[in-house]
């Protein structure tokens, strides 16, 4: 237990370490706005991709409408600040909890389906929850809603990234965890196993669509306004692919796939045309290739480097 | 509104609607055949009607044919794209998860909606005017020729198919694979060949919705198929994944019921109403109208 | 708990990655052209109109280009995609003045992209000006100060709905009107509030008002409803594409009554979407017509065409007169200082475009006269022009 608690203290202090480097560097301008633009977007889909992957990955539930989570946070947490002018902590946990709410509602129906079902139905919810908002005039209906003040700054976005990661790491290693694998491995069997895998199920949904919201939330005050326009399928689809290019059921794949294709966006706002069509291309031929993404369901480990490799000594977690 | 107005609204809407619906149940019909044959939601599917209204587009255009082999140029093309997307990105995934193949699709449906958008331009284009088209007016009830046509082709379409899939071999070969792949293949069917047969099939009535949408409604672009192909999906899972006759009747009653709520209710939340419609399905009835429900053996 | 230091070094490694695209494109030297930046929609729902704009503004400083440039420089335009959502505007706009060095913005066409990325042009002090951003709101601020880096090259909703409204009570003589707006734009929302305001106060009644969503193609349905309330005459406020499908199928349907829209009708898809004979009896508000018989009009449709293949639409036009405008105001400044260049614009008085005579107002609005023009079998024919 002491090895564990260590080696968690030792994670934090480097990334307190990495904070202070980069804040300081912002600070001082070395990193302009437009990298801390960047930076910032980086994170926000690190916490869409790792929640993604909760249910996705971990949970082998086959949701495709993340973007409807992610625009109930955005719009619940700018209600809170610019409809009722209440701080910005109140509007994180409220965007969360809204999602969160909204997760549970939909899964439990929903989480019945099974594979292609499930996908569809998901992407409809997240359509029909662009659509309404599309038509609610309380909220700006296609006009979105202005004047969000840009209360989301680096120190706030990577704190609350690290957190998440920290939060769904522990689920994943948790009982209610493995269940969740177990019903990814065969959801038969792990009925037969006497785990409820409905709620199982929907734990694993509510959680992934709450930190979905809390990343809403930062989102619409990082670019002071939520708009339909930013909720879309497509959205869901950039989620899924961050997920699916690092590695289904792997944290790191997560957190890898979001910095990368975020940074290849921007690498190809140069090329606009051409940026979808490269990122589908891609997508098609890593599934054909390499359909277990990046990393596969296994998580990067110091392990690796030790001699006599990754199989010395205790077990990895693989597949 | 009195009864004999609120009537006539629904009678029309009702008109609007079937001729809405015929449009669906074409492009279901290839989803539906193409899930019965290898248990894959095609997200392409929607792109190939799109597809198939450009190649319309380029018939009547460049070409300058007139309808009818416009019609078959852009079937038979499409046809061609649906197998060679079968053989270049779906048979290498046939032992693959399901998710990974359902996100190839993703992938092919949007490598075509961009590359139409690079090749093309986002610009809407019109047809030209092949057919000019009359009004008929029964008792204050409008029908457009157009709207006759397209019920009309669709119906000797859906004909034809029924015909080939329950009177002719490739047929019977169709629906062994779809029931039991690895029966069919020890009885010598060559699935590979059956398989594209099926992507050719579903991808030309697919194609011919397209260029009927396109003759019709007078506006292609590319990301016309988006909605209509989910939509479509929507109906082949309404009538019964996998039973053909399922997907026509999935196709007309997604269409009236498109026409009802724009009608009588709000146009902007008739896609919301479609999705209301495949949540219901799947929650209540998921083996759809015309399914059976099968158990799965452990 | 291994993955956790792992995670770091992931992150270490993506900050690595960002710096060395700093690396990269970091230190540009000042070289000998003038660049302005274009946030405009390159891909996504309003990606044609975006892509008038851009080839409007290019051929614009290939134009000034070939007459030698600006102060002895040349014009370059540096394009970022917005990709038809606010967040990716302000993402551009960023990028266009931190990273490119733009002296000037122009675009995006969608208001709610302008306003969303309004904090960071005002904050880097480089002006904006927006070809089709007609909601108030792009320009002045919620207590009706002008913001000082805001411009547009259009009109204003109010304006071109209450000129339509009177149009409508005076010349058309309807009493009795159907609405039809497009939901997915504040664009058609903003016109038919203004013109239902004005229709009203004038002694008309609004019988219907429905809605439709963009990348509709079936009006049908909505169209019956109307035609169950009598209207005099419809309006349409909403982009060409459906607008062109919905006159199509509204004369199918037997409903014979005027229609008529504001500057989102303006392009030639128009009559090939809805037929010639469809668009009689069809007016609309505009700023700008390709069939304007100016010298200078006629010169830019031509150029137009002849680079591009098809005729100019009202975004590629107002995208073309923001670029000119601009181009004018450094010439008047005397200089590519981005603050400069703003205070010449906000001077600018008279300014020969191809939709109009600009001169800005104090809330950098350009001051306009609108035509209402009729179709007449499928060609634009003048009707009227309204001062403000």
């Amino acid at each position: 237990m002491n090895s564990i608690k260590k080696h968690d203290l030792a994670t934090l202090g480097a990334c307190a370490v990495l904070f202070a480097i980069v804040q300081t560097l912002l600070f001082v301008d070395f990193i302009g706005p437009f990298w801390e633009l960047n930076i910032i977007l980086i994170l926000i889909n690190v916490i869409l991709s790792v929640s993604l992957n909760l249910i996705n990955g971990y949970t082998g539930q086959f949701s495709i409408g993340h973007a409807g989570f992610l625009a109930v946070g955005a719009y619940t947490g700018a209600i809170v600040t610019v409809k009722l002018g209440l701080p910005f902590e109140l509007a994180l946990v409220v965007g969360t909890l809204c999602s969160a709410l909204l997760g549970f509602l939909i899964g439990l129906p929903t989480l019945r389906l099974n594979g292609d079902y499930l996908a569809i139905a998901t992407l409809g919810l997240g359509e029909i929850i662009r659509i309404c908002i599309l038509n609610i005039e309380y909220v700006g209906g296609a006009s979105g809603l202005m004047g969000i003040p840009r209360f989301t700054t680096f120190a706030w976005a990577f704190w609350i990234t690290v957190f998440i990661i920290f939060v769904i790491k522990n689920f994943k290693n948790s009982a209610p965890g493995r269940c969740c694998l177990a019903i990814r491995e065969n959801e038969i069997a792990a009925e037969t196993m006497g785990i409820d895998t409905t709620k199982y199920k929907v734990m694993a949904f509510t959680i992934g669509a709450g930190f979905a919201g809390t990343a809403g939330v930062l989102f619409a005050h990082y670019f002071y306004i939520a708009h339909p326009a930013s909720f879309t399928f497509m959205r869901s689809f950039d989620i899924l692919t961050m997920v699916v290019l690092g590695g289904l059921g792997s944290m790191t794949g997560a957190i890898t796939g979001a910095v990368l294709l975020t940074a290849i966006s921007a690498v190809l706002a140069e090329y606009p045309e051409w940026r979808m069509v490269i990122y589908s291309l891609t997508l098609i031929i890593l599934m054909i290739n390499r359909p277990q993404g990046l990393f596969g369901s296994k998580e990067l480990s110091l392990k690796m480097f030790r001699l006599g490799g990754s199989n010395s000594g205790r077990a990895t977690e693989s597949k | 509104m009195d009864m004999g107005s609120f009537a006539q609204q629904f009678a029309q809407q009702l008109i609007n609607g079937i001729s809405l619906g015929s449009i669906y149940a074409l492009i279901a019909l290839g989803y539906t055949m193409i899930y019965g044959i290898i248990k894959l939601i095609n997200f392409a599917h929607g792109d190939i009607y799109m597809l198939g209204a450009y190649m319309g587009f380029v018939a009547t255009t460049m070409l300058g044919l007139s309808f009818v082999p416009a019609l078959i140029f852009a079937m038979v093309a499409a046809g061609i794209a649906g197998i060679i997307i079968e053989r270049v990105a779906y048979r290498p995934m046939r032992n693959a998860p399901r998710i990974a193949i359902l996100i190839t699709a993703i992938g092919v449906s949007f490598f075509l909606e961009y590359g139409m958008i690079l090749i093309a331009t986002p610009q809407p284009r019109t047809f030209p005017a092949i057919f000019e088209a009359s009004v008929f007016n029964f008792y204050g009830l409008i029908v457009n020729s157009q709207q006759i046509l397209i019920l009309v082709i669709s119906l000797v379409l859906m004909a034809g198919l029924t015909y080939i899939v329950n009177h002719t071999k490739v047929g019977k070969a169709m629906r062994a694979v779809s029931f039991d792949a690895d029966a069919a293949r020890l009885m010598g069917i060559d699935i590979d060949k059956i398989i594209s047969m099926t992507f050719a099939l579903g991808s030309s009535l697919a194609a011919a919705a397209g260029v009927l949408v396109g003759v019709y409604y007078n506006s292609i672009d590319p990301l016309m198929g988006m909605m209509p192909g989910l939509k479509a999906f929507i109906a082949a899972v309404l009538g019964g994944i996998g039973i053909i006759p399922g997907a026509m009747l999935g196709g007309v009653i997604m269409g009236i019921v498109e026409a009802m709520v724009s009608g009588f209710f709000s146009s902007t939340f008739r896609d919301a109403a479609s999705f209301v419609i495949l949540i219901l399905i799947l929650l209540y009835r998921p083996s759809g109208i015309l399914g059976k429900n099968i158990k799965e053996k452990v | 708990m291994k993955s956790m230091t792992k995670v770091l070094s992931m992150m270490c490694a993506g900050l690595l990655m960002a710096s060395v695209f700093a690396g990269c494109g970091g230190e540009k030297k000042a070289g000998d052209t003038i660049k302005v930046g274009a946030d405009i929609e390159l891909t996504g729902g309003s990606a044609s109109y975006g892509k008038s704009a851009q080839n409007a503004i290019k051929l614009a400083f290939d134009q000034v280009n070939a007459k030698g440039g600006v102060l002895g420089k040349k014009m370059e335009l540096v394009v970022a995609d917005n990709k038809s959502e606010a967040a990716e505007a302000t993402n551009a706009m960023q990028k266009l003045i931190a990273q490119d060095k733009v002296v000037a913005v122009i675009g995006p066409n969608l208001s709610s992209a302008v306003i969303a990325s309004t904090a960071v042009n005002t904050g880097a002090k480089v002006l904006v000006i927006s070809p089709m951003g007609t909601n108030p709101n792009v320009t002045v601020d919620k207590d009706g100060k002008t913001k000082d880096f805001m411009f547009r090259a259009c009109f204003i909703d109010p304006f071109q709905g209450t000129v339509m409204a009177a149009f409508a009570k005076d010349t058309l003589k309807a009493k009795k009107v159907a609405i039809l707006i497009d939901n997915s734009s504040d664009y058609s929302k903003g016109l038919a509030q203004f013109f239902e305001t004005a229709f009203v106060k004038n002694g008309g009644t609004v019988v219907a008002k429905e809605s439709y969503l963009q990348k509709d193609t079936d009006f049908k349905a909505t169209l019956t409803k109307i035609k169950a309330n009598n209207p005099d005459m419809i309006y349409v406020p909403g982009y060409y594409q459906e607008v062109g499908m919905i006159v199509k199928q509204a004369r199918e349907m037997g409903l014979t009554v005027p229609m008529a829209g504001g500057d989102g009708w303006d392009s030639a898809k128009l009559p090939e979407i809805a037929g010639k004979s469809a668009l009689n009896k069809t007016f609309f508000s505009s700023l700008y017509s390709a069939e304007d018989k100016s010298e200078l009009n006629k010169n830019f449709v031509a150029e137009y065409k002849k680079a591009y293949n098809e005729t100019p639409d009202v975004f590629a036009a107002l995208a073309y007169d923001s670029a000119m405008l601009i181009v004018n105001s450094i010439k008047t400044a005397n200089s590519a200082d981005s603050v400069k260049i703003k205070d010449a614009l906000a001077k600018t008085a008279g300014f020969n475009g191809v939709a109009g005579s600009v001169t800005f107002d104090p809330q950098h609005n350009p001051v306009k006269s609108a035509f209402i023009i009729e179709y007449k079998d499928g060609a634009q024919a003048f009707n009227t022009k309204i001062n403000p």
